[in-house]
């Protein structure tokens, strides 16, 4: 059930750069893909439909997604004006990856998705059990930790550096007033990494919890009948919520890692990479490039996000899968 | 080597996405299909009769969304309509910056252009490959009526394509008089004096500089508003530095602009919060007297006209200060110009509207709408009397000829990270040397992704 909606989530999350639609959509089908394989009953009901109901779904995918993934390989190897395009071979690639400021927004890429995909597990795997235990306003409560989902990124961008201002931001106004320090949030070069990662966890934390609920609710009774006569609720949490929701903790970082490392729409809203370029995650230095009119050489950058993020979640993925097989 | 067959399909393909993404938007192009009224022969002296048999025509204009862009477009628009009331137009805005450069491009490489648009003159012009999206008005009988200085600005070969549009805009120094007449001090031309001045507005409690690296274009000043200076001092560096021969980092005098922004770091000129301080809060607290002096571009002060009407008067604008007082002189970015996209279907309508634009009579229906930010390139143009305070300044400079034009006039070469290198200067993440050298590079690229001869 809640799969799907995260999948929209991350859909939305995505910033404009095309061929981050290559990433995407090699999770979603391998994950679906796996599904599949699990469940032979679901196999045999989808075999009776006839090949051509693929159609529509394939030509949409593949003019939208498929084509422009193939041609974006090839425009990443010209120099490309928009009006013409002059083939360079790797120069591009040299180019991009000669980059010293890519160093920087590598570093600062790793250091984003380690930092809000473990913060999300941190934080939504403690409410989630709160969340799920017999409390009153259950239902409100999560209704107010999920909330931040439903807004858009940019406006929660747009917002948060309004009150992350250093004099007239509500943030600091309110630590002035009880005289605590006012951190220049994201003036200065130091923080304001940090600082967009916060805003990213406060955001992404009610999808991990709803995650994190689904698997501790997918826990058959016995179990935490068997705790209640080993113990109290460590025990509970311990040796029961812990090792059996472990689908749900993979599916929650792979994901929200998947999501740190594309990360676009919170930076450039907050941030603009800078001051300077403090805060430059790679797909940002894609955006500059493109924004500068490199056409050829953002579409190299894109390439090289492709393959980044393949070598990384891929082995992540076969791991977490087939960890998912043992239980 | 083109690919002709890749790039269609991708076009194609493309084309049909932002006719999707657009659809909602984009005014059809003509009312009147194909018709070749005879406007222009009637236009060219725009303070005539209108021409009253013409078949209606709308032209569809795309200009940036800044309001003073805005103002200028719709007076235009408004007095060509009034003069020709065949003629109307549907005006369409664009985000500025890089953002719409890449509007401007994308739409002229898919044929998806408004009939005419506005936008700037110079380097940026050339990478919109006049030649094969433009329409050469070399030819019309009002090419005369404009300054050649600006002409060379949207000229490749001998076609020309546009026509100057609102005023050109001194880039320089921005201060405010009461509080220079409250410390005791007068406009500096000499950095020594600079700095002098602005010990004595540290030492009366002001920030003697505001900055505001919130929007992190407005960054860029101290650099590319010294180019006169620079220009002064190395008449050779333009040729030099286009041909891959000179370099900020090597040129002393060039490299003077990352210096003055580190030493406005360093001696803590800047105001408090000014790492994150957006443009327009910027301008109240320069109007406010919060701080002194702003290194910027004239055209913030018809925003500081609007927001804050009754402190307009109090603003006055010096030229970059640089080593020799004698040499001294302002940097004049030139206007931006409306071009005619070839794809439009009213061509001989549009040249018409620009016949307008590049006369008096235009000037005068600017001038009535909005006030000038500096001075025109319309021949036999004048400013109205009660033009603000600040542009009389830079119109002096132009008059005692102490002025020239910025280097993205007479350049194709220009970093597009120079403002964040700017930030990372002016905000202590980098050092002078550092930052030119980081320019250096990022230069080169723009020239090599350009193509350029030399790189």
């Amino acid at each position: 059930m809640t799969t799907p909606s995260y999948a929209a989530g991350v859909d939305t999350a995505e910033g404009q750069l095309s061929a981050a639609a290559g990433p995407r959509g090699f999770a979603a089908s391998s994950r679906s893909a796996g599904r599949v394989a699990r469940d032979s009953r679901a196999r045999s009901v989808l075999a009776t439909y006839p090949h051509w109901f693929y159609l529509p779904a394939a030509l949409v995918f593949g003019l939208f997604f498929v084509v422009p993934t193939i041609l974006s390989f090839y425009f990443s190897l010209t120099r490309w004006t928009l009006f013409e395009s002059e083939f360079i071979g790797l120069d591009n690639f040299a180019e991009f990856l000669g980059d010293d400021r890519l160093t920087l927004g590598l570093r600062n890429t790793i250091v984003y998705a380690v930092m809000t995909s473990g913060l999300k597990v941190l934080i939504a795997l403690p409410l989630a059990v709160l969340l799920t235990s017999r409390i009153r306003l259950k239902t409100l409560f999560r209704g107010i930790v999920f909330f931040p989902v439903l807004v858009s990124t940019v406006a929660v961008g747009i917002t948060f550096a309004v009150l992350m201002q250093p004099s007239t931001g509500l943030i600091d106004t309110a630590l002035g007033a009880l005289n605590l320090p006012q951190p220049e949030w994201l003036g200065n070069p130091d923080i304001a990494l940090y600082s967009v990662a916060l805003v990213d966890v406060w955001k992404g934390i009610g999808i991990a919890m709803v995650i994190f609920i689904a698997g501790i609710m997918s826990i058959p009774e016995e179990y935490f009948d068997a705790a209640r006569l080993e113990g109290g609720a460590w025990v509970r949490f311990r040796h029961v919520i812990l090792p059996l929701s472990r689908n749900a903790s993979f599916a929650v970082i792979l994901l929200s890692f998947i999501g740190g490392l594309r990360t676009f729409d919170l930076i450039w809203t907050m941030t603009h990479g800078g001051p300077g370029f403090a805060s430059d995650v790679l797909t940002s230095v894609i955006y500059k490039e493109y924004q500068a009119g490199f056409y050829g050489l953002s579409t190299a950058g894109n390439v090289v996000l492709f393959i980044l993020v393949a070598i990384i979640v891929y082995p992540l993925m076969r791991f977490f899968n087939r960890r998912e097989l043992d239980l | 080597m083109h690919t002709t067959r890749v790039r269609r399909a991708f076009l194609a393909i493309s084309s049909a996405a932002l006719v999707a993404a657009c659809s909602g938007t984009t005014a059809s192009p003509s009312a009147a299909p194909s018709t070749a009224p005879s406007v222009a022969a009637a236009s060219t002296a725009p303070s005539t009769a209108p021409a009253p048999s013409a078949a209606p025509v709308t032209l569809t204009y795309l200009v940036d969304d800044s309001q003073n862009t805005k103002d200028t477009a719709q007076a235009l628009t408004d007095a060509y309509t009034a003069l020709h009331p065949n003629v109307t137009f549907t005006i369409e805005t664009r985000p500025g910056g890089t953002d719409g450069d890449n509007i401007i491009k994308t739409r002229l490489a898919t044929g998806d252009m408004d009939d005419i648009f506005w936008y700037n003159s110079g380097s940026l012009l050339q990478a919109l490959k006049p030649a094969d999206t433009i329409v050469d008005i070399s030819g019309e009988p009002f090419i005369p009526n404009i300054d050649p200085t600006f002409i060379t600005t949207v000229q490749q070969g001998k076609a020309i394509f546009g026509v100057p549009s609102g005023t050109a805009l001194g880039g320089g120094i921005l201060y405010n008089k009461k509080v220079f007449a409250q410390v005791g001090i007068t406009p500096p031309k000499t950095w020594a004096e600079f700095e002098s001045n602005n010990d004595k507005l540290k030492a009366a409690g002001i920030a003697p500089v505001g900055a505001t690296f919130g929007d992190t274009w407005t960054s860029q000043l101290f650099v590319l508003a010294d180019f006169y200076n620079v220009n002064q001092a190395e008449p050779g560096f333009v040729a030099d530095y286009t041909a891959n021969k000179a370099k900020y980092a090597t040129t002393p005098a060039a490299m003077a602009g990352f210096k003055y922004l580190q030493e406005a770091h360093d001696k803590g000129w800047y105001q408090k919060g000014y790492q994150t301080l957006k443009f327009e809060p910027g301008l109240a607290q320069l109007a406010d007297g919060k701080f002194a002096q702003y290194p910027q571009l004239s055209f913030v002060l018809s925003t500081i006209a609007t927001n804050s009407p009754d402190k307009i008067d109090d603003i006055g604008f010096f030229a970059m200060p640089g080593t020799d007082a004698a040499k001294n002189g302002a940097t004049i970015w030139m206007p931006a110009a409306t071009y005619i996209a070839k794809t439009s279907k009213n061509i001989d309508a549009a040249k018409g509207f620009l016949a307008f634009i590049a006369s008096t009579a235009g000037v005068d229906a600017i001038n009535a709408k909005v006030p000038p930010q500096g001075p025109y390139v319309i021949k036999g143009s004048k400013l109205p009397d009660n033009t603000m305070g600040a542009v009389k300044d830079i119109s002096a400079y132009i008059e005692a000829g102490n002025a020239g034009p910025a280097l993205e006039f007479l350049s194709p070469v220009k970093g597009p990270n120079l403002e964040q290198i700017c930030v990372a200067v002016g905000s202590g993440q980098e050092d002078a040397a550092k930052g030119a050298a980081d320019y250096d590079k990022d230069v080169e690229k723009e020239a090599k992704q350009l193509g350029l001869p030399g790189w």
